[in-house]
């Protein structure tokens, strides 16, 4: 089921939690909300699953309006954050919940039961009580209960923020196998760039209750449309500076940039990886410090006239050939984004 | 079981502390509890059995179990929807009814006693209508119901809503989101998630509605055989000096309460536990 927001915005008190949002979720697509904390993002899937009302705007799935539908009218599975399983039933009885109120047989009940808790690699478990799984364990009850009665729409609010690291990972994978056997359309909240790139179709950036940017992993790490997610998506240098002949001067180092006239104040975002430095003694920078991180090695340079420069290579790189800590390097800047300075 | 982990050796001081509050507690509490346990049981128990089942006494007591019962009753199905009230939903004078709310616990009953009276009594202010329709309230079992409504109208509540603001409400919504209705939400959800509180609170009336006497001995003139209840009941057995009567009755009562006490601590932890 395709889902459609237009115009959404919501205050608390005085605070605009959401600030007119558009967006659309192609049916089957699994879509990543990702941003800081506070932005905004569990708000609009609340809207969404109706649990909180919008100010302004509209929610419609497959084309009709949802506005006014109660949440348990709406065939949305919502997963919350800190599992909210009831904890006074088994996790059985938790699973079977959505089905039961819909007053299925107790057979159906059972049969779907057995199907899921076979499907979250929790056979075994139907009979333990919330209290008694781990973090882990919960997350998945939490997500089986959500799928039981076949929603069109599963919403995750921050499925993995509760659960260590190696949880986190192993849930991950596991999402995303699990979207690609069941194709139900779903949206995640998360603040981890990782999780949302590994695991979604399609990420849409959300930041101070706006949509900075939707589109594939790909297109918002190779074309940030704006520079909060130039500076938020990936590890990269921020310069700020002013246009002159085409090109922004950051100290001795020149960054070339196209399409802002001269005398602009810009800011320039450049990764990690759009760089190269070579060993050259009539260099614009001086290698300050070299950092081994596991398989990759981290560069910190120091501009003439300007700030440090980071930069990271494989650590076998012929990019790294004779660079070490006090030598001086050219630096080639492959590409750098330019966007017009806000102040 | 960290409960049990916790017993460490004190300091003389300590133990000085700890031997004057059972001191005070034995002084207070227990003393007059053995004392009436003793003395009563010094009538013999022959006498005992034959006083309680003395008609007036018997009606005494049946009397104070109605009016408990329905006092529960009311309690229960206002206390559990005004705690949900006040704490599922924000609207303009929450905070005055929450502090109404405690209103019985700060009020003497003698004064809650007077004020139904005022209201119901001869000459009050609902005394036209009430006799026309044939209604007694004052001087009649309705006004010592009412009068108990009143004094243990928040125990139920409180209880409630303190467990309510515990649980928060995202259960409530998992169920929503799941396609539950509000009244299954209710029924499969919250209410069993407030179970030993609403437990809690519904021992803490009984017991109160038990205990009540000044309330209904102001509004009900402690009639024998008609609004004599079973505290009344020992204050009227006073007056007229018939010791055994009196101490049987009030010996029942401790009996009860004690009972109640058992069940109140049982309650307590279950709701700690939440399980």
């Amino acid at each position: 089921m395709g889902i459609r927001v237009a115009g959404l915005t919501k205050h608390f008190g005085d605070f605009l939690a959401v600030d007119d949002v558009s967006l659309t979720v192609e049916s089957g697509e699994l879509v990543a909300f990702l941003g800081p904390s506070g932005g905004g993002k569990s708000t609009i899937l609340r809207i969404i699953a109706g649990l909180e009302t919008a100010d302004a705007g509209t929610v419609a799935f497959n084309g009709q309006p949802a506005d006014h539908l109660h949440p348990s009218a709406r065939g949305v599975g919502f997963v919350f954050q800190h599992y909210a399983l009831f904890r006074h039933m088994t996790v059985a009885a938790n699973i079977a919940f959505g089905l039961r109120v819909q007053g299925a047989s107790r057979r159906r009940q059972a049969e779907r039961v057995a199907e899921l808790l076979a499907l979250m690699g929790l056979a075994g478990l139907g009979h333990r009580y919330p209290s008694q799984l781990s973090g882990g364990q919960r997350q998945r009850v939490a997500l089986a209960r959500a799928l039981a009665p076949e929603p069109k729409v599963l919403l995750l609010d921050e499925p993995f923020g509760a659960v260590d690291a190696k949880v986190r990972e192993e849930l991950r994978h596991w999402l995303r196998k699990l979207h690609d056997e069941v194709h139900v359309t779903s949206i995640f909240v998360t603040h981890d760039q990782e999780e949302a790139f590994s695991v979604a179709d399609q990420v849409m950036v959300i930041h101070r209750g706006r949509l900075e940017q939707a589109g594939t992993p790909d297109e918002i790490l190779d074309h940030p449309r704006t520079e909060f997610v130039a500076r938020f998506i990936g590890e990269a240098n921020v310069f700020e500076t002013r246009v002159q002949g085409g090109a922004g001067q950051v100290g001795a180092l020149r960054i070339p940039v196209e399409g802002i006239a001269d005398g602009t104040p810009v800011c320039l975002v450049v990764r990690f990886y759009d760089l190269k430095f070579w060993r050259d003694d009539q260099g614009c920078a001086r290698v300050v410090r070299m950092t081994t991180l596991g398989d990759r090695v981290k560069v910190e340079a120091q501009i003439d006239g300007a700030g440090r420069i980071f930069s990271q290579f494989p650590r076998r790189s012929s990019l790294l050939h004779g660079i070490a800590p006090g030598c001086r390097i050219h630096i080639e800047v492959t590409l750098a984004r330019a966007y017009a300075a806000t102040k | 079981m960290a409960r049990r982990a916790r017993t460490r050796q004190l300091t003389g001081a300590q133990r000085l502390i700890v031997l004057l509050v059972f001191a005070y507690l034995g002084l207070i509490l227990v003393l007059p509890l053995g004392a009436l346990a003793l003395h009563a049981l010094a009538q013999g128990p022959g006498t005992l059995l034959l006083t309680l089942t003395e008609p007036a006494a018997r009606q005494g007591l049946l009397l104070t179990l109605f009016v408990a019962i329905i006092c529960v009753a009311a309690n229960g199905l206002f206390g559990v929807a005004g705690a949900l009230v006040l704490t599922r939903h924000r609207f303009l004078g929450r905070r005055v009814l929450d502090a109404l709310v405690d209103l019985p616990l700060a009020v003497s009953p003698v004064m809650t006693g007077l004020a139904f009276l005022l209201i119901f009594g001869r000459g009050g202010w609902l005394d036209g209508p009430l006799d026309l329709l044939g209604l007694q309230v004052t001087f009649a079992v309705p006004g010592l119901v009412l009068a108990t409504l009143f004094v243990t109208f928040p125990f139920t509540l409180r209880e409630v809503a303190y467990v309510l603001e515990e649980l928060g409400t995202s259960e409530e919504q998992a169920a929503m989101t799941l396609g539950a209705s509000p009244w299954q939400t209710f029924w499969l959800v919250t209410l069993p998630n407030i179970r030993f509180g609403l437990g809690y609170g519904i021992v803490l009336t009984l017991a109160r509605a038990l205990g009540e006497f000044g309330a209904v001995l102001v509004v009900g003139g402690a009639i024998s055989g008609r609004t004599q209840t079973a505290t009344t009941f020992i204050y009227n057995a006073l007056e007229e000096r018939r010791e055994a009567a009196a101490y049987g009755m009030a010996l029942l009562l401790a009996v009860i309460s004690v009972a109640l006490l058992v069940a109140i601590e049982w309650l307590k932890r279950r709701r700690e536990r939440g399980q």
